[in-house]
């Protein structure tokens, strides 16, 4: 029980460091990479190759002076980039990141909580997340703050849909909300030769999960709440210093949060083909499957970055019109299929 | 309408076929594109580290000459002052005193000579003019500053150090040439 207690305590210690550590580095990434595709050479000046410029950014982010706008409602104000924080960094608790390790004779499961309900815990924060912009936009007392907002929770709303029933047709699939359920159920092969993940049993579900979660993380082409090119900043125009720095890292965690959703639902989590009859001791099973999972969850990162820097944004009408007309409908058809096919297997 | 030059394009509000309509092909058309971009070889040069090779008679910064015993060979004829397009040269003239031939290849030499970096267009005319080949222009960048007065170069950035001297022998036999 002890050494339980303390190995959960080191996960969420580790995990909440990996979770800064690698949104500080996307920042890094994300300016390199939009640099690449440019044709630019990006950060380069701050250590070799520029890798320390995450490290100057935040101590920049530190100095600036705080202000808060007189006009702002104060307690407000500085509540809501603690919610964004808090609810992107509370998300990664149900995510299962490798195998069961042993630990002094002590088989450990490597996820801080396996709720039953995992997958509603992710869906849940990440809806609470909009709340830090919506309280945001509003106490700033600025009106290009509430059209961000404003923006932020119309898209949430259309888009949270879609996703929940690209969801449900797992859901269904699979006969468990739990993530670790989910997980296992995608080891061996499907139609002989793919390894049996999700999204080849789900593309259509997956694509439409893919453009909901871009929606969901405000990343391009969805990022009409801070579109700067229009609303200044969006939400958070008025923000300054760290609370600035809390905006803008958490959509970096949430970004690395939702790739680690959809590697985990769609691609298999930490499963690989022929990992587990390669290797036998559980502990190098465990270290191999947690280098496939961030593998698959840097793949995805990346890809939002590839997609950010390809696409122009939505306009505001197109949006809606994407998110209720197109993928609701298609999600449902989705959905029904799923059913439908369940039910005539087990006829067959 | 009859077309001028044919560049013009025929507008057409078709209605968009299925597979147009649903984006995802033209999405991949653009990331492709753009991924082929991420790997092309940047042409950036990571200036003040790296500089660009320049050719031989660039005309950067100016340089006064001195001979090879190290005595300057500008006279303060005033030469390059008058053929100064943007009149950036000033000089105050003054005679050699006794004892002064290691300082100075002439009787008459310059006792003050300033070039205005931020008037000068480095056209190249002073080294055209000069009949002593004491002004060169070289391949030296000015370098930036924060004071309009600190562009004002005098003799003492000007004059060519003997330990530091500067190559001109290319731009010499250019102008020989002539």
């Amino acid at each position: 029980m002890e050494v339980e207690l303390i190995f959960k305590i080191s996960l969420v210690i580790v995990m909440f460091a990996i979770s800064l550590g690698i949104a500080a580095y996307a920042t890094y990434g994300e300016r390199k990479f939009a640099a690449w595709f440019q044709d630019r050479m990006g950060p380069s000046n701050a250590g070799p190759w520029g890798l320390l410029q995450p490290l100057a950014d935040g101590g920049k982010m530190f100095f600036k002076e705080d202000f808060i706008p007189a006009a702002s409602e104060k307690f407000l104000f500085i509540l809501a980039p603690c919610i964004a924080m808090l609810t992107a960094l509370m998300t990664s608790a149900v995510i299962p990141w490798t195998t069961d390790v042993v630990v002094m004779g002590q088989i450990l499961s490597v996820q801080v909580a396996d709720l039953d309900i995992g997958i509603l815990y992710v869906l849940g924060f990440v809806s609470i997340g909009v709340y830090g912009i919506m309280i945001g936009g509003w106490s700033s007392n600025n009106k290009y703050s509430l059209m961000g907002a404003v923006r932020a929770s119309s898209q949430m709303i259309s888009y949270e849909l879609a996703m929940g029933l690209s969801l449900l047709a797992i859901i269904i699939m699979t006969g468990s909300l739990g993530l670790r359920e989910i997980v296992d159920g995608q080891t061996g092969s499907f139609l002989g030769f793919l390894p049996n993940w999700n999204v080849f049993k789900q593309p259509l579900g997956f694509l439409l999960f893919l453009i909901c979660a871009f929606a969901e993380t405000n990343r391009a082409p969805f990022d009409l709440p801070e579109c700067e090119t229009e609303l200044v900043g969006g939400y958070h125009t008025e923000y300054s210093s760290m609370k600035l720095g809390f905006f803008l890292f958490a959509e970096y965690i949430n970004m690395f949060i939702s790739s680690a959703v959809i590697a985990t639902v769609y691609f298999g989590g930490y499963h690989f083909p022929y990992l587990n009859r390669m290797i036998s001791d559980p502990n190098m099973l465990a270290a191999a499957g947690f280098a496939v999972f961030f593998a698959k969850i840097f793949f995805f990162i990346f890809l939002y970055m590839w997609v950010r820097w390809t696409l122009p944004r939505f306009r505001y009408d197109q949006l809606m019109h994407l998110g209720w007309k197109t993928l609701i409908p298609i999600a449902v058809l989705n959905l029904l299929l799923t059913g439908a096919v369940m039910i005539l297997k087990d006829y067959i | 309408m009859q077309s001028l030059t044919n560049r013009s394009k025929i507008v057409s509000n078709k209605k968009m076929t299925f597979s147009e309509s649903i984006y995802l092909v033209a999405i991949l058309k653009g990331m492709f594109i753009t991924i082929q971009h991420f790997f092309k070889k940047k042409v950036t040069l990571d200036y003040p580290k790296m500089k660009k090779p320049v050719v031989a008679n660039y005309r950067g910064q100016h340089i006064l000459k001195r001979d090879d015993q190290g005595a300057e060979r500008c006279t303060a004829c005033g030469l390059c002052a008058v053929a100064c397009p943007a009149e950036a040269i000033t000089m105050v003239a003054a005679e050699r005193k006794k004892g002064e031939e290691n300082l100075y290849r002439e009787e008459k030499y310059a006792s003050m000579y300033e070039i205005n970096m931020l008037r000068c267009i480095f056209c190249g005319l002073c080294e055209e003019a000069c009949p002593k080949e004491a002004i060169f222009l070289t391949d030296m960048i000015v370098s930036p500053d924060q004071q309009r007065d600190k562009f004002i170069y005098g003799k003492d950035i000007l004059v060519e150090k003997m330990e530091k001297r500067y190559d001109t022998s290319k731009r010499q036999k250019h102008l020989l040439e002539k």
